[in-house]
């Protein structure tokens, strides 16, 4: 019998998860990453090379963590391919037949955008996407300035490499994910003036506390963000609610920021504005989830806002199947809902997509957490929200796609000009999302924009083209021309294929 | 008043520095093995060190190989992403811009001397 052979792509906590639950049910396992270790943003650890003593001090979940990359790393069924990406998903299904096989993955592996990767094939039984999520940071004069940093880069930086992006930080946006942030930085010895929530205490306490009764649930959640706040306060760090960077300033790097009072739809409260000298700034308005790969694959998507007009995740039903047969989604591409969420999803996305029983007993314990999870996502998302408001603090000449520059009044030109108003031909024409990023970073802030300034979302696509929208991309990741030439090699059966060692790249 | 890495000496994480050199547009700058090229950049006081195409500074936004801004030239390999390549002792690393031509003078940079004046103060 020929062993069920299941993908696992990201080993963040979904996919890790994913992997362990998919040798649990008996299948063989192939878990990718772009990174050298498995652990995701959330469990990034230092370079082997630095030789940690005591790692356990960086990251959160140590021991459980530890405890899933032996047995995943060790597993005679499990092949863990690092520093690979997914550069396309093929699917082999076009015409939507049932019992088409789920996509062929299309890997390259060796170092960061090298030249002389390996690329290879792999045609799945069964695809887990678990590829995460990015910070999704709003526009604002002045953010693309060096210094001005995502808050994930800040907090990557310190937890990967011991980095500390400034002595004097601000950091801002909204979400709780500014109190980690805050916290490392502040541990490894950077002043963090302050940490600005947009929000007003008033939605963040009503989104909350909504349904109070649920709240228990996520009572470790609570505890961890307490925790947090403990930590600021000992170094005394300020956390302000309805306050916001409005502009970023500086002769070629930020060197002072600009903040305001803002009311619960963050408009500016005028006469507001103060200044404070600053050497970094980091900032997160949320997250946006890395969806190239489920839109390749054909999932269907859930959730439509004016920033992610075909829908802003993946839906996925009570086994996280995905629209499309054999593949399955978990952690934040589903929703943001934190690390405990993914794992649980994660199991659940792994064990039916290696052929265990649905009905499991195991996993109905699993589900409770999942579903729990996904509460505390839409209580995250009522306490969070992006105040309708925001383009407010935008001058014409803001830079809204970093890549391009192109700036607000640009932007704001091409949509409202009858000649060019539907999106892809305003992209053509401001060239808004047509750098190296590929509209990553600016493709939500320019659809939802658009679509304001067109007032209404009547986008009628140009006809016998389909709908240009933010997270499209056929070439999932760059590949060099000379990679694409060469022959892919053909794996057979995972379990069997050598994992590639950084010696042999 | 810049980024910079943490001696290891007084981490209680407990790590161990091993030296390495990189070339960046002919100079040399140290770093420590494990570090990204854009750590190695940072830690040396560099913020920026790519043009965008109206000749402004860019360096690390996102740090996980999201927006592309970091981009660099390792020996002659282009568009190599700073935040997602190791360091490795003698790599030669030249800065790219996407400007009409390498090392034009930047404009006006953006942010600066827009806004009018607002009261400063510590307390934000």
């Amino acid at each position: 019998m020929t062993l069920r052979q299941v993908v696992v792509i990201g080993a963040g906590p979904a996919g890790m998860a994913a992997a362990e639950a998919a040798l649990r049910a008996g299948a063989g396992v192939t878990l990718i990453d772009a990174a050298e270790n498995p652990g995701g943003q959330y469990h990034r650890t230092l370079p082997d090379a630095y030789a940690p003593a005591h790692p356990q001090r960086l990251t959160r979940d140590r021991r459980a963590f530890d405890r899933r990359r032996r047995l995943l790393l060790g597993h005679p069924r499990c092949t863990w391919w690092p520093e690979t990406v997914v550069w396309a998903l093929e699917r082999r299904d076009p015409d939507g037949t049932d019992g088409a096989p789920p996509p062929r993955v299309h890997l390259l592996h060796g170092p960061a955008d090298g030249s002389g990767r390996r690329r290879s094939t792999v045609d799945p039984d069964a695809l887990v996407l678990a590829v995460g999520a990015h910070d999704r940071v709003l526009p604002f004069p002045g953010w693309e300035l060096p210094g001005v940093f995502t808050a994930g880069a800040a907090q990557a930086l310190v937890k990967g490499e011991r980095v500390v992006v400034g002595d004097q930080v601000v950091v801002a946006g909204t979400g709780p994910f500014l109190l980690p942030v805050a916290a490392a930085l502040a541990q490894a010895g950077a002043q963090v003036r302050a940490v600005l929530e947009a929000n007003v205490p008033g939605t963040v306490v009503r989104g909350w506390s909504r349904r109070a009764g649920e709240l228990a649930a996520h009572a470790a959640k609570a505890l961890e963000l307490a925790k947090y706040t403990a930590e600021l306060a000992r170094h005394r760090v300020p956390y302000r609610f309805g306050r916001a960077v409005m502009a970023a300033r500086g002769a070629g790097r930020v060197e002072e920021v600009v903040t305001a009072r803002l009311r619960a739809d963050w408009s500016v409260v005028p006469g507001s504005e103060r200044s404070a000298a600053v050497d970094a700034l980091c900032v997160s308005h949320g997250f946006s989830p890395q969806l190239e790969l489920p839109l390749a694959a054909g999932c269907a998507l859930r959730g439509r806002t004016p920033a992610s007009p075909e829908g802003a995740f993946v839906a996925v039903d009570a086994d996280q199947r995905t629209s499309v047969p054999g593949v399955y989604a978990a952690g934040e591409i589903t929703g943001i809902a934190g690390a405990p969420a993914a794992r649980a999803e994660g199991t659940i996305a792994g064990w039916s997509a290696g052929g265990g029983s649905p009905g499991d007993a195991a996993l109905r314990r699993v589900r409770r957490h999942r579903d729990q999870g996904r509460a505390f996502a839409a209580r995250l998302a009522r306490a969070h929200p992006i105040g309708p408001a925001w383009p407010g603090w935008l001058e014409p000449q803001t830079v809204i796609c970093r890549c391009e520059e192109t700036d607000y009044d640009q932007l704001r030109r091409a949509v409202t000009h009858p000649a060019s108003a539907t999106a892809r031909v305003a992209k053509l024409q401001t060239r808004a999302g047509l750098g190296p990023c590929q509209a990553r970073i600016c493709g939500p802030t320019v659809a939802e924009l658009a679509a304001r300034l067109r007032a209404g979302p009547a986008e009628h696509p140009l006809q016998g083209l389909p709908s240009a929208t933010p997270h499209h991309r056929p070439i999932a990741q760059p590949i060099r021309l000379g990679e694409l030439a060469a022959p892919p090699a053909e794996h057979a059966a995972p379990t069997t294929a050598p994992a590639p060692t950084k010696e042999s790249e | 008043m810049s980024p910079r890495r943490m001696p290891a000496a007084s981490d209680a994480v407990g790590w161990r520095e091993e030296p390495l050199r990189i070339t960046v547009d002919g100079e040399p700058v140290d770093g420590v093995a494990g570090q990204t090229i854009a750590g190695v950049l940072l830690a040396a006081g560099r913020l920026a060190w790519r043009r965008a195409p109206s000749g402004a500074p860019r360096g690390v936004f996102c740090g996980i190989g999201v927006c592309f801004d970091c981009l660099v030239t390792v020996g002659a390999e282009r568009d190599v992403r700073a935040c997602r390549r190791r360091a490795r002792d003698g790599d030669v690393v030249t800065t790219q811009s996407r400007g009409t031509g390498d090392g034009e003078p930047p404009d006006a940079p953006r942010g600066v001397d827009e806004g009018g004046e607002v009261p400063h103060g510590d307390d934000l």
